[in-house]
């Protein structure tokens, strides 16, 4: 992490404008009692007021320091997309079918516009003739160029990427200002950063911690004076602002900058810091198969000889017919049997055809393999035998693909046996949904297969649930149902039949390569366009929540070794029997309440690169993951200020006046 | 020690009394506060209220209907005091002056039952009967009814602010639950010695001997968590609470109905695991107390006791140490306020665990019904602060705690130390104030600290030394009793028409469970440290200062 001080501090000096703070009412109390100190340090010098004072304004500044510093992260990206958006021209079409040169500015949301290639693209939009190769690095980071064509789910552009190859014809979608890449810049930068729900409710609590300190403080004012142990203003502000929950009340917006951040840095957009939020709350999670819980192409798993044939003989027969077949499916036969050798001299080779479904290979000598197809197969090689349709049901009932490999010599057909071709899920993607059981998360898996071969890849990838032959139907009704139980919903979804599905779960991740109106549904982007990224997005949600959650226990736990620091400090003269409560044997009084001054300002500091990172997370149960962040931030925060007091303590001393 | 036998004897057949009762009488107040059935004299009452028991109130509307039924009692009490000399079986006494009749209102009918006078020389049979113990009780039902609707609230989904109805709640707590409990119980006090008459103040020898319906005011006093004695010294008295058994059986009604509110809450929400956590909580912070109680008054800290070889000082010999510690940990953790010794002269720890457990809000265990609701208020901030690290919006029993719900138990959680808190500061700056004090010092503050905590929790024990009954003192304590009553329930009662009209969300492997034992240390250590960080300061200048020196 690299955090450029020179760049922050000015924006940090300009959030010190109480107009500013207001929106942080913690941080807003500590501003106030520096100010009232800076007034009595003035009127009445003396070294401990000026230290108090000095670092009571470092406390505030460390804190708009920190939200500074984590919307500077933003800041770099901004500035990158900004380019993209340097004018240009596009020809638009007239009604009469001609093309005008046009600024790109002066393009609204209806026009239609040709972009050749080397262009750019002068705004979002949808094509609507031809297809193209455009270069989308420049928003994805992705290098490598992508298709976007008429119709289908791959129409959606972004204006600023690049048209490399053809020609095509794009409606836009969004007139100036309001284009994807606008909305990106004003997303990272967080200009447009609302407070998410769940940060306004713990501003609630933190503001109620507030009045409570300062109504502690204040009526101690009273009782002090009533026990002859008289305070200054000075010492009560040092107290309140040791009290009042300044580490989290100062972290509190960079987190959530943080948080969106991350899910930038990921290449996920989230249009709404609530959108990030609910992430972390998401009960169910509806996994497209395709991509996501499977490669997407069958691959060759088993070879099944049939009685009288051996292993050797089927293997080699389906290598034979496999090494000039450039399908994934041809490939993984080679890649199964493990033996890639060249094409025998003067074969040919035999395509698949949708007439013939087979394909194979015509050796020197009339030996022919095919492999292909149960039914077209046999019908090649002469006839099926009940061993064989018992093996290629057994395939079949699993969910799997069945190839039978047959060969025939003159006019003698021999049936070999069976490929088992099938859906390879994923590595890890098991022990993933297991995590995500473990945190509570159930999985659905929606595919268009039949159930049969989709109960079969779900108990493979140990999905809880899955919907076959799943329509946009089925997968609104299933979001809904599970939407009335009180769950909330994740999924992510292209095609432009996602986009009500999309506009209706609780978080909707649409795909880059999708359509605008995918896009436009869902609440967050993903410009990767990688639907496995949703498991990630709950983890950035969760881990949002859990720090904010970590260091406002920190903070309050915090408060009783600073007790322990003040409340001897200030009254030990009154009454000398309360130097028993100084455990930390602090050297003087004025030295305690400094040193528990510094150490609140420091702790800010401290605290301000997990507050960018994220406290760690790792997916488990809510009893483990309680227990585990109590230990650390709970236990830690009592016992840490007891130390940082007593270190600060020994430095302090040494200053001359203190 | 030979005398901590004993000691822990009365602690083991409290445990077991209170074990074998509460979860059935936990059953039988969900039942109460559930069931669809009426009583035949219940519904004579409800046609003599002309009130539709079963209307399914909204929120605002039982809200509504508690503070007029209670503002009803309150100048109803006010005048029976106020023309006292003027009704029967007065017993001579004089009607009480605006601010002790303003003072005594207020106290009876938030529960509180701060005393500014002595019972036998002030207020006759009358006042006594038809004005403090029917406050007694139905101030008991209200608070029951108010904690049994939030109980429904958080039960009920999407019931659109709907929490039930407050004049069955209330008309069923007192027919159902008090009256045959207290009857019952005052039979027990009076078998066993305690008075119950209508003799007037008789002249032996050289002695005035007020007589009285004495036991069935006590049985409710207790029951009720109500507190306020027939007489000035209260249960020190022996008409009131004549034997050690006695005494043992007071202190069980104390803590027997809040404790089994808890039960019955778990029921309510139909998740028993849920009460017995809330009842874990309440009997570890309690026997907490207890302990400490216990061995401060046993070991007789401080100088005087020292000197006369224990802290005999203020208690009744019939009680002893152990005893007396016993009750004023149960009458301070509960909002009874009853004593059977003087508070005045515990010893300095002990006074500090006394007020330390009123700070605490009344919830270990509490009052009735409110003790419930308070713990489960320091519940949702415990789910609050802990919930988020678990990675989700904090929810209790299937509620999310968002903006709104947590403003709610903001105002809820900030009311009490403000009144506290502003109240302190006011007493001891004012010189009317400062005038009712006996002592100077810290123990003068810590005089005034136990009043004005006693009265903004509803609590009504006095610490002694404080003279209370000036118009500056009945006037504050009475603002800190009508504010630290109302403004809760109104709070409670807002959020509980939240919860009702929100969705109930099924629990997962993701859910911050709040059944199981990590949660009852949280939810223990949060009520420490909150109450804590909030009071330590004005404690350390009375009790703590004093009890160091």
């Amino acid at each position: 992490m690299n955090i450029n001080l020179s760049e922050a501090l000015p924006g940090a000096v300009r959030k010190l404008d109480p107009r500013e703070l207001w929106r942080t009412p913690v941080m807003l109390v500590v501003e106030i009692g520096a100010a009232a100190t800076t007034v009595m340090a003035v009127l009445d010098p003396s070294t401990m007021a000026w230290t108090v004072t000095v670092w009571l304004w470092l406390t505030v500044l460390f804190g708009t320091l920190a939200e500074s510093v984590a919307e500077g992260r933003g800041k770099a990206q901004a500035a990158s997309l900004r380019a993209l958006q340097q004018e240009t021209t596009a020809q638009r079409r007239r009604p009469d079918g001609g093309y005008d040169e046009v600024a790109s500015t002066a393009l609204r949301a209806g026009d239609v516009v040709l972009v050749e290639a080397g262009q750019r693209i002068p705004g979002d939009g949808d094509v609507i003739e031809g297809v193209a190769s455009v270069d989308e690095s420049a928003v994805t980071g992705e290098s490598a160029p992508v298709i976007r064509e008429s119709g289908g789910d791959r129409s959606a552009v972004t204006g600023g990427t690049v048209v490399l190859s053809d020609r095509i014809v794009v409606r836009i979608t969004s007139d100036p200002g309001q284009s994807f890449v606008d909305r990106m810049i004003a997303l990272v930068e967080g200009s447009e950063r609302q407070k998410t729900p769940n940060e306004i409710a713990l501003n609630v609590l933190l503001s109620t911690l507030t009045v409570i300190f300062l109504v502690v403080v204040g009526s101690l004012y009273f009782v002090a004076d009533y026990s002859d142990a008289h305070q200054s203003l000075i010492v009560l502000t040092a107290l309140l602002v040791c009290l009042i929950p300044t580490t989290i009340g100062a972290l509190l917006s960079a987190i959530g900058i943080a948080g969106m951040d991350r899910l930038v840095r990921r290449n996920v957009l989230a249009m709404s810091g609530r959108a990030v939020e609910a992430a972390g709350d998401v009960d169910v999670l509806l996994l497209d198969k395709t991509g996501t819980i499977t490669h997407g192409n069958r691959q060759a798993s088993a070879l099944l000889p049939l009685a009288g044939v051996s292993p050797e003989e089927l293997a080699e027969a389906s290598l034979l017919s496999s090494l000039a077949d450039e399908t994934p499916e041809g490939r993984s036969i080679v890649a199964l049997v493990g033996d890639r050798r060249p094409v025998p001299a003067g074969a040919s080779l035999v395509e698949f055809t949708a007439t013939t479904r087979m394909s194979g290979i015509d050796l020197p000598g009339g030996r022919e393999i095919r492999k292909g197809a149960g039914s077209a197969v046999t019908a090649w090689a002469g006839g099926t035998t009940p061993e064989l349709d018992e093996l290629v049901q057994g395939v079949s009932s699993t969910g799997g693909t069945p190839l039978v490999v047959a060969q025939r010599s003159g006019e003698t057909g021999r049936l070999l046996g069976v490929i088992h071709l099938k859906d390879v899920v994923k590595d890890g993607i098991r022990e993933r949904f297991d995590e995500l059981r473990a945190m509570g998360i159930r999985t659905v898996m929606i595919t268009g297969d039949n159930a049969v071969t989709a109960a079969a890849i779900a108990q493979e990838a140990g999905v809880d649930d899955f919907l076959a032959e799943a329509t946009p139907e089925d997968k609104m009704a299933l979001i809904r149902r599970e939407q009335e139980g009180g769950r909330m919903v994740a999924m992510c979804g292209d095609g432009t039949n996602d986009a009500p599905a999309l506009a209706q779960a609780d978080v909707g991740v649409a795909m880059n390569t999708g359509t605008t109106a995918a896009k436009e549904a869902g609440n967050m982007v993903d410009l990767d366009s990688d639907p496995t990224k949703l498991i990630d997005v709950v983890e950035i949600g969760k881990q949002l929540l859990i720090t904010r959650g970590a260091l406002t226990t920190f903070s309050v736990a915090n408060d009783v070794a600073k007790y322990f620091a003040i409340l001897p400090a200030m009254f030990v003269v009154a009454f000398p029997q309360l130097d028993v409560l100084n455990v930390m044997q602090l050297s003087s009084p004025e030295s305690a309440i400094v040193s528990a001054v510094v150490f609140n300002a420091l702790v800010i500091v401290a605290l301000i690169p997990l507050s960018l990172r994220g406290v760690r997370y790792r997916p488990s149960s809510a009893t483990a993951l309680l227990r585990r962040n109590l230990l650390i931030y709970g236990i830690g925060g009592l016992v840490a200020p007891f130390l940082g007091i007593k270190l600060l303590d020994v430095v302090i001393s040494l200053i001359p006046g203190i | 020690m030979s005398s901590l036998a004993p000691a822990l004897g009365q602690i083991a057949v409290l445990v077991i009394a209170l074990a074998v009762a509460v979860p059935f009488l936990g059953r039988y107040l969900a039942h109460t506060y559930t069931s669809q059935r009426h009583l035949a004299v219940e519904r004579a009452s409800y046609r003599l209220l002309r009130v539709d028991p079963d209307a399914d109130q909204h929120w605002k509307t039982y809200a509504t209907s508690v503070l007029g039924f209670s503002l009803v009692g309150l100048l109803g009490l006010y005048a029976l005091g106020r023309l006292q000399e003027h009704l029967p079986l007065s017993l001579g006494y004089a009607a009480l002056p605006a601010d002790g009749a303003w003072n005594t209102a207020v106290s009876f009918v938030t529960n509180t039952n701060w005393q500014w006078y002595s019972g036998e020389s002030t207020v006759g049979h009358l006042f006594q009967m038809s004005g403090l113990t029917v406050q007694n009780f139905v101030s008991a039902a209200v608070g029951m009814a108010v904690a049994a609707a939030f109980a429904r609230g958080l039960a009920r989904s999407m019931q659109d602010g709907r929490v039930g109805n407050f004049w069955s709640d209330l008309v069923r707590g007192t027919v159902r639950v008090l009256l045959p409990i207290a009857a019952g119980s005052a039979l027990v006090l009076v078998a066993c010695g305690a008075i119950q008459n209508l003799v007037g103040n008789r002249t032996v020898g050289t002695q005035v001997i007020t007589g009285g319906p004495v036991a069935s005011q006590e049985a409710i006093k207790q029951l009720g968590t109500n507190g306020g004695g027939f007489y000035n010294v209260n249960s020190a008295h022996p008409f009131e609470n004549p034997t050690p058994f006695t005494d043992i059986v007071q202190i069980f009604l104390m803590l027997v109905i809040p404790f089994a509110m808890a039960w019955a809450f778990g029921l309510i929400v139909k998740d028993r695991r849920q009460g017995i956590a809330v009842v874990s909580v309440m009997a570890l912070l309690l026997g907490v107390a207890i302990s400490l109680l216990t061995w401060a008054e046993m070991a007789g800290i401080g100088l005087a006791p020292a000197a006369a070889g224990g802290a005999m000082e203020g208690k009744e010999v019939r009680f002893g140490t152990a005893a007396s510690a016993l009750f004023a940990a149960a009458t301070t953790g509960t909002s009874t306020g009853a004593v059977n010794s003087m508070h005045d002269s515990l010893t300095a720890p002990g006074g500090g665990v006394a007020m330390f457990g009123m700070m605490l809000g009344e919830i270990a265990p509490g009052g009735v019904g409110s003790g419930l609701y308070g713990m489960l208020m320091l519940a949702i901030v415990t789910v609050f602060l802990c919930g988020l690290m678990v990675g989700r919006t904090p929810e209790y029993l299937g509620k999310k705690i968002g903006q709104r719900e947590i403003v709610l138990v903001a105002l809820y959680v900030l009311a009490t130390p403000v009144l506290v808190l502003t109240g302190i500061a006011v007493a001891i700056t004012a010189q009317d104030g400062l005038a009712g004090l006996q002592e100077s010092g810290p123990h003068g503050l810590s005089e005034a600290l136990y009043a004005v905590t006693s009265a903004a929790n509803n609590n009504g024990s006095a610490f002694g030394g404080l003279t209370s009954g000036t118009p500056f003192w009945d006037t504050l304590l009475g603002l800190l009793m009508l504010l630290g009553r109302f403004l809760p329930i109104v709070f409670v009662l807002a959020l509980a028409g939240r919860f009702a009209s929100q969705q109930h969300l099924p629990p997962s492997a993701g859910t911050l469970p709040t059944h199981k034992p990590l949660f009852v240390a949280l939810l223990s250590g949060v009520a420490l440290v909150v109450v804590g960080l909030t009071y330590v300061p004005v404690l350390a200048l009375g009790p703590i200062a004093e009890s160091l020196s």
